[in-house]
């Protein structure tokens, strides 16, 4: 049923933002440091195990990639509730340092990707 | 009479009336990719400036901080857009993922993140300077906005940055945001952004959860679980680098 899906989806995320809080509450903050990664991995390794045991069912599985599917709307609407006029408020100092960042990042995706191709590549043929 | 009535019954269902807006706009989005650009920009894209185009009509009409959810009827916006049913949504990306690809870019994401964090507090700390915000804890605040606007208020509070300032971190990390979602799919052929191990490298340099899963998603959708998984460390990892490691080599620079 689908609803097995959902709950597994769910009871991992839950689990992952927990370790996450106590991660960084460990380090002394009070943020999340990987939740949704830890999650991610929990859910990875969860559904392999129950397909490998054959009690992932069709259902279940809609129960997850029902979500998945409702990822862009998701964003488009995380989008339509921006605080866009906040960022416009803060005038060119915000916007020089945001748009600076970004672009040095962008730079750095460049150069890191290409790089990790290459010992990617070399490593292949080795 | 009708627009009272409507107008009751959309804000006392707010998620459906946000699954209808939200759904109306993702229709635009395609349609005008279809249509109006051919193919040549992703209709997901198309609907993501326009869902921030309506954030600003929201801003604009409310003064609030939330886009259009400040309008009491487009109040579950917020919901279906909130932290919640995104993580959701982003962990379900991960269904079918191997665990091996994750794996194979690990090292390569902390690379990534160590360096995303420190170019993006480097270049928001030089701003700072140039714009005459010489003390160190103006310069550390402001290199924490521009790395995401979780990280500069509380790296700014943690150090005891004014409210001023504090704003104008958020506003920083705010424009990142927003410039990583739009800019994305526009420049991911020319920083070969187009495979898992790029995606990964691609989030923990930006960091910017929304940004990074906007710019993936109107980009690539298949990609957007490895920015999710190097993402997801960023805003903890400048958390806890701001107020120390970041916040001394600043004082340190800056005398």
């Amino acid at each position: 049923m689908a609803i097995y899906g959902t709950a597994l989806l769910a009871a991992c995320l839950l689990a992952g933002v927990s370790a996450g809080m106590l991660l960084g509450r460990a380090m002394g903050i009070d943020a999340d440091i990987g939740g949704v990664g830890i999650a991610m991995i929990l859910l990875v390794l969860g559904t392999e195990k129950l397909r490998a045991i054959g009690k992932l069912g069709r259902g279940s599985s809609e129960g997850i990639t029902y979500w998945s599917a409702m990822y862009i709307p998701i964003v488009v609407a995380m989008a339509a509730g921006q605080n866009v006029m906040g960022a416009l408020a803060g005038g060119a100092v915000a916007i020089v340092a945001g748009a600076g960042s970004v672009a040095a990042c962008f730079l750095l995706v460049g150069i890191l990707s290409r790089s990790a191709k290459q010992a990617g590549e070399s490593g292949a043929s080795e | 009479m009708i627009p009272e009535t409507v107008h009751e019954v959309l804000a006392s269902y707010p998620i459906l009336t946000a699954f209808a807006l939200v759904g109306g706009l993702t229709w635009l989005g395609y349609a005008m990719a279809d249509k109006l650009f051919r193919g040549r920009i992703h209709g997901s894209a198309i609907a993501i400036v326009a869902g921030l185009a309506l954030a600003a009509v929201g801003g604009i009409a409310t003064g609030g901080k939330q886009g259009i959810a400040d309008i009491p009827a487009f109040s579950g916006i917020a919901l279906l857009g909130g932290a919640m049913l995104r993580d959701l949504a982003i962990v379900s990306t991960a269904f079918g993922v191997r665990l091996q690809e994750l794996r194979g870019g690990g090292v390569m994401g902390a690379i990534s993140l160590v360096l995303g964090l420190s170019a993006s507090f480097g270049v928001g700390a030089a701003v700072a300077w140039a714009s005459g915000y010489r003390d160190a804890v103006s310069m550390t605040t402001m290199g924490a906005g521009a790395a995401t606007y979780i990280v500069g208020p509380v790296t700014g509070s943690a150090i005891g940055a004014g409210h001023e300032l504090i704003a104008l971190s958020v506003a920083a990390g705010l424009v990142k945001a927003i410039l990583v979602m739009i800019l994305t799919p526009a420049v991911a052929p020319a920083i070969g952004l187009d495979n898992p191990r790029s995606a990964m490298i691609f989030g923990g340099l930006m960091g910017t959860n929304s940004g990074v899963l906007a710019g993936l998603a109107a980009t690539d959708p298949r990609l957007v679980p490895y920015g999710a998984m190097t993402a997801t460390f960023y805003t903890g990892l400048g958390c806890l680098l701001g107020p120390s490691l970041f916040f001394f080599v600043i004082r340190s620079l800056a005398g």
